[in-house]
């Protein structure tokens, strides 16, 4: 964006305080944009006739320095880009990568039908909610264009997932297009010269286009230029990601280059999102288990630095499972709070005779302990005890965490064991072990340990509980 | 309604805007365009007067649609897609990259080596230079001048471990010496890091005398630089570290580490006493960090070439994202002239194997889907975790499986430019068949 103080933004504000968009004051509104935490949009009096010029202005302030592109519609749609910044403690990146899954036109429909299933139904539970997979990227193996069309029409009938459709050659894609263009699938791609052909498939069937020119920024700036000068803006970039040694290290600063150009230097032409292709990773490798190794490398390096949609070949949990979680790490905005209310919750519905467990109020934590719990329908009470945000070790180590303070905190939530218990008894994580005698002298209570990972909570719950 | 734009104030309205398209566009006359339902605006007309008026038309047509008037029922499908008279480049626009360095990085970070030779009055056969980047790794500014470097870690007894990580040490367990031949001879360790855990009072309570012979064991079985790490009970640490930076003397060892929780005047002494380098280990905090840094300088006389850091690593999916945003602020500061935080870093990447992914059979969640065999699972998360930091800026990683080694020894050195491997030809991966 082309301001960086509320004091900016205000200026195009209607500036009555008036409160509509639930903050006390327009200054409140304008920070609120400068941290992207509420859109232009919730400011209803700035949508009237006679503040459109500002409106507009500020919309154009305001844009993100990276367009952000949609594929797909509906529900499902997919929009990638939009970030204004560089490094991820200076705000938060927005719109995390997409990670699309290939299938290809060989495969049979049995087969194809299969991946696609796994693709729309893969996924991990992780504070609160669940990761997964969000695309599927149709390769034309064949280079035939009826068996394009058949492969895309099954891939079509079996997922709401965007698509991208892959070809470097124009007819193969236009019949693609045929069957799906109104879904909004991305086109892969543009290159130096198929650009005129693909551009009248863009025009026509009016879709978003990656535009691919391995190993040459010029050639790729050229063509970003002249999607621009036809009205084009749904446009992302693949600079080429090769698989290993020097050609990866080149690909590496491609992606740090375009980004650089793109939003320290504003330069607009090149401005988009970026694609990474990490199932490179297989034209380098022949065994099928270090190419999935490899491409994981790969999807995590261009995850860190810039990509903004990943093509993924493998589907290996052991390759899909720590690039979800890459990718919410980076793009977890670390500004948001990572601590529950520190209070006792209640597991399914816990009577007397249900067991008591303690854990931190760190985010992370709680929900970890809390899905373990209900995933196996152990009812039950948890304290998630205030902790300032940390884990059960650390918390232990620097005294966030004491049998006298877990102790206060039942009193301080008014959870009385002798009237909420039949068992007068409170379990601690295993990680906390030496807090027992401590926590003992300080409640009075019966305290057993816990197992040091609540994974293991239904395992231990059969040797432990009831307390004899 | 009949509203009338002229053509000229629209250019003022675009260039309030900035519209890039714009600019160089001189518009002669004043072309009236009546937005009314009886429709003075020609497709037709603006594909006449050429390219360059027909662009600003279909700018207009957008403008005009963000102004609230009905342009899309007025022109239909014009509006929507393209507008006639948008001519198509018949070549590519040519066009050349360039993009700038970053002027702000311009304190390079404190180079450290460790290890010493036989003419520093070691026995070690090589040393490792850490640090003196003058960008974030890997980046085009500046070359890195030297690359990452592993150390394997080694205890100093058996100790519970993940399944996928003991298979490749069991016949060594009981033997620091021989466990640190293994990870130097056979996976390929630069460095080896004696952790010394069973001095702590809680498990065994080794005398500091007799952790010290262990680390002249290892000395002795490797000629590579060592890392000595202590058994994290800050009572008994300092002592530990004392004895064992003694008998280390002259060697150059890493000493882990000088905490604000412990006694880090006394770790800081035996460092400089017995000519090692200090470890400083903060948890996740970067204003700790530079107070610890600060302190180990200005209040112990540590040298500023006898100083890493460890910011702390926590595993992918348990607060990497902290442990990653941390660091790289870290080096960012020093790169900026920060000259509290212009040090090495060291990565505790074992930790990753703390992460349930790493190591349990399958996930406890009956709703998730599988997780496939940890074998594969634990080792990557190891890299994943390891890998994320590297591009944060950590120099030096202290890992435990083999297999996440090579695969960590490879990214980072590809990315860093120093491995040769054949060139692949990515320009039809579309049709591969893999
Ligand atoms: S709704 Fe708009 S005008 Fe009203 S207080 Fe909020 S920002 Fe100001």
């Amino acid at each position: 964006m082309k301001v960086n103080s509320p004091l900016e933004v205000y200026k195009f504000l209607p500036q009555t305080n008036c409160g509509d968009c639930g903050e006390a004051t327009c200054m409140a509104f304008a920070s609120h944009m400068i941290d992207r935490s509420l859109k232009l949009e919730d400011c209803p009096p700035l949508l009237e006739d006679k503040f459109r010029k500002k409106y507009l202005k500020l919309a154009e302030l305001l844009a993100p320095e990276i367009r952000e592109v949609i594929i797909g519609t509906g529900e499902h749609a997919v929009s990638v880009g939009g970030d204004d910044i560089l490094y991820r403690h200076q705000l938060t990146f927005f719109n995390q990568p997409a990670l699309a899954v290939d299938v290809w036109d060989t495969m049979s429909e049995d087969e194809l039908t299969e991946r696609i299933k796994f693709i729309n139904e893969y996924k991990k539970f992780y504070v609160g909610r669940f990761l997964k997979l969000d695309m599927v990227a149709i390769r034309s193996t064949s280079g035939d264009p009826d068996k394009f069309k058949q492969a895309v029409t099954i891939a079509a009938g079996n997922t709401e997932l965007p698509l991208i459709l892959c070809s470097l050659d124009p007819k193969v894609l236009k019949a693609g297009l045929e069957v799906v263009a109104d879904r909004k699938p991305l086109l892969y791609a543009a290159t130096k010269d198929n650009w005129q052909d693909v551009a009248d498939l863009m025009m026509e069937y009016d879709v978003p286009l990656v535009l691919f020119s391995p190993d040459d920024l010029d050639t790729l700036k050229s063509l970003a230029a002249t999607f621009l000068e036809m009205g084009r803006e749904d446009l992302v970039l693949d600079p080429g990601t090769n698989p290993q040694g020097k050609p990866l290290r080149e690909s590496f600063e491609n992606f740090l280059m375009i980004r650089r150009a793109g939003i320290k230097e504003g330069q607009h032409e090149i401005a988009f999102p970026l694609l990474a292709v990490p199932m490179t990773a297989y034209l380098a490798n022949d065994d099928p288990v270090s190419a999935s190794y490899w491409e994981t490398v790969l999807a995590s390096v261009f995850t860190v630095r810039y990509g903004d949609i990943m093509i993924l070949h493998s589907i290996e949990p052991y390759a899909l499972l720590p690039e979800m979680h890459i990718r919410d790490t980076i793009y977890t905005d670390p500004r948001k709070p990572v601590k529950v209310d520190p209070k006792v919750y209640e597991v399914g519905s816990p009577d007397k005779d249900s067991p008591v467990f303690v854990t931190t109020n760190f985010a992370l934590t709680y929900y970890t302990v809390e899905s373990d719990l209900a995933s196996n329908d152990i009812d039950c009470y948890l304290l998630a005890t205030d902790t300032d945000g940390l884990g059960v070790e650390a918390a232990v180590a620097g005294g966030q965490m004491t049998g006298q303070k877990v102790s206060d905190e039942f009193k301080r939530i008014g959870f009385d064991f002798s009237e909420m218990t039949a068992h007068n008894t409170v379990i601690l994580p295993g990680l906390a072990a030496r807090l027992q005698g401590d926590m003992e002298d300080a409640s009075g209570l019966k305290v057993k340990i816990g197992p040091p990972d609540s994974g293991r909570i239904p395992g231990w719950m059969e040797k432990n509980w009831p307390p004899e | 309604m009949a509203k009338k734009i002229k053509l000229s104030e629209l250019g003022s309205l675009f260039n309030d805007m900035d519209v890039e398209s714009l600019e160089g566009v001189t518009i002669e006359g004043d072309i009236e365009l009546e937005m009314d339902t009886g429709g003075g605006f020609d497709p037709q007309l603006a594909y006449m007067l050429g390219h360059e008026t027909a662009q600003i038309a279909r700018h207009l047509i957008n403008i005009s649609r963000l102004l609230g008037y009905p342009v899309d029922q007025l022109f239909g499908s014009i509006a929507q897609g393209e507008v006639p008279g948008v001519t198509r480049p018949r070549q590519l626009l040519p066009s050349k990259f360039e993009v700038g360095r970053i002027e702000e990085w311009k304190n390079p970070i404190q180079e450290v080596i460790l290890g010493a030779t036989s003419s520093d009055g070691g026995t070690r056969k090589n040393t490792f230079t850490l640090g003196g980047e003058n960008a974030l790794p890997y980046y085009f500014d500046s070359p890195m001048p030297h690359r990452n470097h592993i150390t394997m870690d080694v205890f100093d007894m058996p100790i519970g471990m993940a399944k996928a990580v003991k298979v490749n040490y069991e016949d060594v367990l009981e033997s620091p010496a021989e466990w640190a031949k293994k990870v130097v001879n056979d996976f390929g360790a630069d460095m080896v890091t004696i952790h010394l855990i069973s001095t702590d009072p809680n498990i065994k309570d080794t005398s500091p005398r007799e952790a010290a012979e262990t680390v002249a064991d290892v000395l002795q079985a490797v000629d590579v630089p060592i890392v000595i790490g202590g058994s994290g009970n800050p009572e008994k640490d300092p002592e530990v570290l004392e004895k064992a930076a003694e008998v280390a003397e002259g060697e150059r060892v890493l000493l882990a580490s000088a905490s604000l929780n412990l006694d880090y005047e006394r770790i800081a002494k035996a460092a400089t006493d017995y000519g090692h380098v200090v470890l400083s280990w903060t948890q996740l905090e970067i204003n700790a960090q530079k107070e610890l840094n600060r302190k180990l300088m200005k209040q112990c006389g540590v040298k500023r070439e006898d100083i890493i850091m460890d910011p702390t690593t926590a595993a992918l999916g348990y607060g990497l994202d902290y442990a990653y945003t941390n660091m790289e602020r870290i080096r960012l500061a020093g790169l900026m002239g920060d000259e509290e935080l212009s040090f090495p870093m060291s990565s505790g990447t074992t930790n990753a194997w703390g992460a349930r992914e790493a190591w349990m059979v399958g996930s406890p969640l009956k709703e998730d889907s599988d997780w496939g065999p940890r074998e594969y699972r634990g080792p990557i998360w190891e890299i994943v975790t390891g890998l994320t930091l590297s591009l944060a800026g950590n120099d030096l990683f202290m890992m435990m499986h083999p297999g996440s080694v090579a695969v960590l020894k490879e990214i980072t050195q590809s990315l860093h430019g120093s491995l040769e491997r054949d060139a692949v030809d990515i320009s039809d991966w579309v049709t591969a068949e893999v």
